[in-house]
């Protein structure tokens, strides 16, 4: 089959790679008709993760149809439309049977050559390295999924595969930032970041019952789309205050939940760390903390490389905010995340700005790493 | 000691190369091993403990251990406790004294922490309770033919 490999850093290509095999009875094989890019491929792509080898498959978000079945899989068949959740999750451990699938216990192979660790869960995912315990990703023809009963989600007729193919990744991270954030009515919220996880984020609190959701960019094509899809209301960093700008339109309190959700920041170069050069954009992160209102919650979604200097922690004590974090989204709001696809109150299918065969997916990739052409991810047809 | 025929059932595990390593890993007297918790060639390794999400009598059923772990019997102690908060299960193995690091593919595969194996077989026990099934690794282009693109 065909599928979209990493080659070396910054280099994708098209390859022949062998078919997946059903490897354990609880697997489906699922033949993909779209997959999606997504931030959490950028520092793949980099190269910057140190066990990714030539050939590994890419795309963590994609949707299908099942073509074969375990004899251990109980909830779906041969011919089923499934979106198949980011999260490899066994539906078993003490963590799934608390929600919690992106902490799965169970979700890494076994690798004779790998040290199991308990407390790792980054590599439960699909488009990961194989040598980190990762599975082959959706950019591909076919797919193996693990724990299908638990992973693998039946899409109702009423939803097409482009707003669907959201409901692996985007949609569930959205839709846990604003739950993380316990947004309830009457809520102001600030979201930094009006990619498609952000601008689902805002839709999400919006269905919770906010009463004013603000996103931050600098991208106007971005700040468009969330003001029409997602009722947001749009501030351009570059033009404005934003910090300001959210004091007026909080009354003065400061918004009661802020959302970073701005992706992978670039990699600075030791250079200009050590020379004090940040990154051209405003500290997302820093500034929501300063911005939350007092007892207020801070909720930041993945996208980092494990650290993050000149974090104002007097700030989050003296103001006794509460600070959350997810990288990955769980499984349980994927069922109900589609119904209200199907029902229409969460529309998904204007993300996919670009959408190609998967023979041009290395393009793909570079137009939503460079965001170039107003990209907000590539969706790819096999 | 370990009798040999028992070790031999190693082999699905770890492979019939590594299985003359894990063999020797059991058998021959510690010498130079990684030292224990503080440092101290000589104390004991230090335990490695998984929480498994069931009770007791599914971890061990009929107070016998499971078959992953059946492999090490004579190669390890086991120490088993409920987990606080109805957490199920904290189950914790250790290499007995006398081990020291394999060699061949053995020490390929667990270098010089005969704790590695220890974990790998927790974490399958732990695998086979909760998830069923002690979850594969997609076949790697290197185990088939290459087809080239």
């Amino acid at each position: 089959m065909r599928a979209l490999c990493w080659v070396a850093a910054g280099e994708l290509a098209v390859r022949e790679v062998p078919d997946p095999e059903l490897r354990n009875e609880r697997d489906v094989i699922v033949r993909v008709r779209r997959s999606a890019t997504g931030g959490g491929d950028l520092p793949l792509l980099a190269g910057r993760h140190p066990l990714l080898r030539p050939g590994d498959v890419l795309g963590a978000e994609f949707l299908g149809e099942v073509v074969e079945a375990g004899p251990g899989v109980r909830r779906h068949r041969a011919g089923d439309r499934v979106v198949v959740g980011a999260s490899v999750a066994c539906g078993g451990c003490w963590y799934c049977r608390q929600g919690l699938h992106s902490c799965c216990d169970n979700a890494h192979a076994d690798l004779p050559s790998a040290d199991p660790d308990w407390v790792r869960s980054d590599a439960g995912c699909f488009g990961r390295p194989r040598a980190a315990g990762g599975f082959a990703g959706g950019h591909a023809e076919y797919v193996r999924v693990p724990y299908a009963d638990v992973s693998a989600f039946r899409v109702p007729d009423a939803v097409d595969d482009v707003r669907a193919v959201f409901a692996a990744d985007v949609a569930p991270t959205g839709w846990l930032a604003a739950e993380l954030g316990a947004v309830r009515q009457g809520d102001v919220v600030a979201i930094w970041g009006a990619g498609a996880v952000g601008q689902v984020t805002a839709r999400a609190a919006v269905l919770r019952g906010a009463a004013r959701v603000l996103v931050v960019d600098r991208h106007e094509e971005r700040l468009r789309m969330a003001e029409r899809h997602s009722d947001a209301e749009p501030l351009d960093y570059r033009r404005t205050d934003v910090a300001a700008e959210l004091r007026d339109r909080s009354g003065g309190r400061g918004p009661d939940v802020c959302v970073v959700a701005v992706g992978t920041p670039p990699a600075r170069s030791r250079a200009d760390r050590f020379g004090g050069q940040h990154a051209d954009r405003p500290d997302a992160l820093r500034e929501a903390v300063h911005a939350c209102r007092k007892s207020g919650v801070v909720v930041v979604l993945g996208g980092t490389d494990g650290f993050v200097d000149a974090f104002p922690l007097g700030a989050l004590t003296e103001r006794r905010l509460t600070l959350r974090g997810a990288g990955r989204p769980d499984l349980r709001d994927v069922p109900m995340l589609l119904d209200r696809m199907a029902r229409g109150e969460l529309r998904t299918e204007h993300l996919a700005t670009h959408r190609l065969p998967l023979a041009q997916g290395p393009e793909g990739y570079a137009l939503f790493r460079d965001r170039a052409d107003g990209c907000v991810r590539a969706v790819f047809t096999p | 000691m370990v009798p040999m025929g028992r070790l031999a059932r190693a082999g699905p595990a770890l492979g019939g190369a590594a299985l003359a390593g894990a063999a020797r890993l059991l058998r021959v007297p510690r010498r130079g091993a990684r030292p224990g918790a503080d440092g101290d060639a000589a104390a004991p390794a230090r335990w490695e403990v998984v929480t498994v999400d069931r009770p007791a009598e599914q971890v061990l059923p009929e107070g016998r251990w499971p078959e992953p772990l059946r492999r090490l019997d004579g190669a390890v102690e086991v120490r088993v406790r409920p987990a606080p908060g109805d957490r199920g299960t904290e189950l914790a193995a250790r290499p007995l004294a006398g081990v020291t690091p394999p060699t061949g593919l053995a020490a390929h595969l667990v270098g010089d922490d005969p704790g590695l194996l220890v974990r790998r077989t927790l974490r399958q026990i732990k695998q086979r309770a909760e998830a069923g099934e002690v979850l594969r690794a997609d076949r790697s282009a290197l185990d088939r033919p290459e087809v080239h693109g």
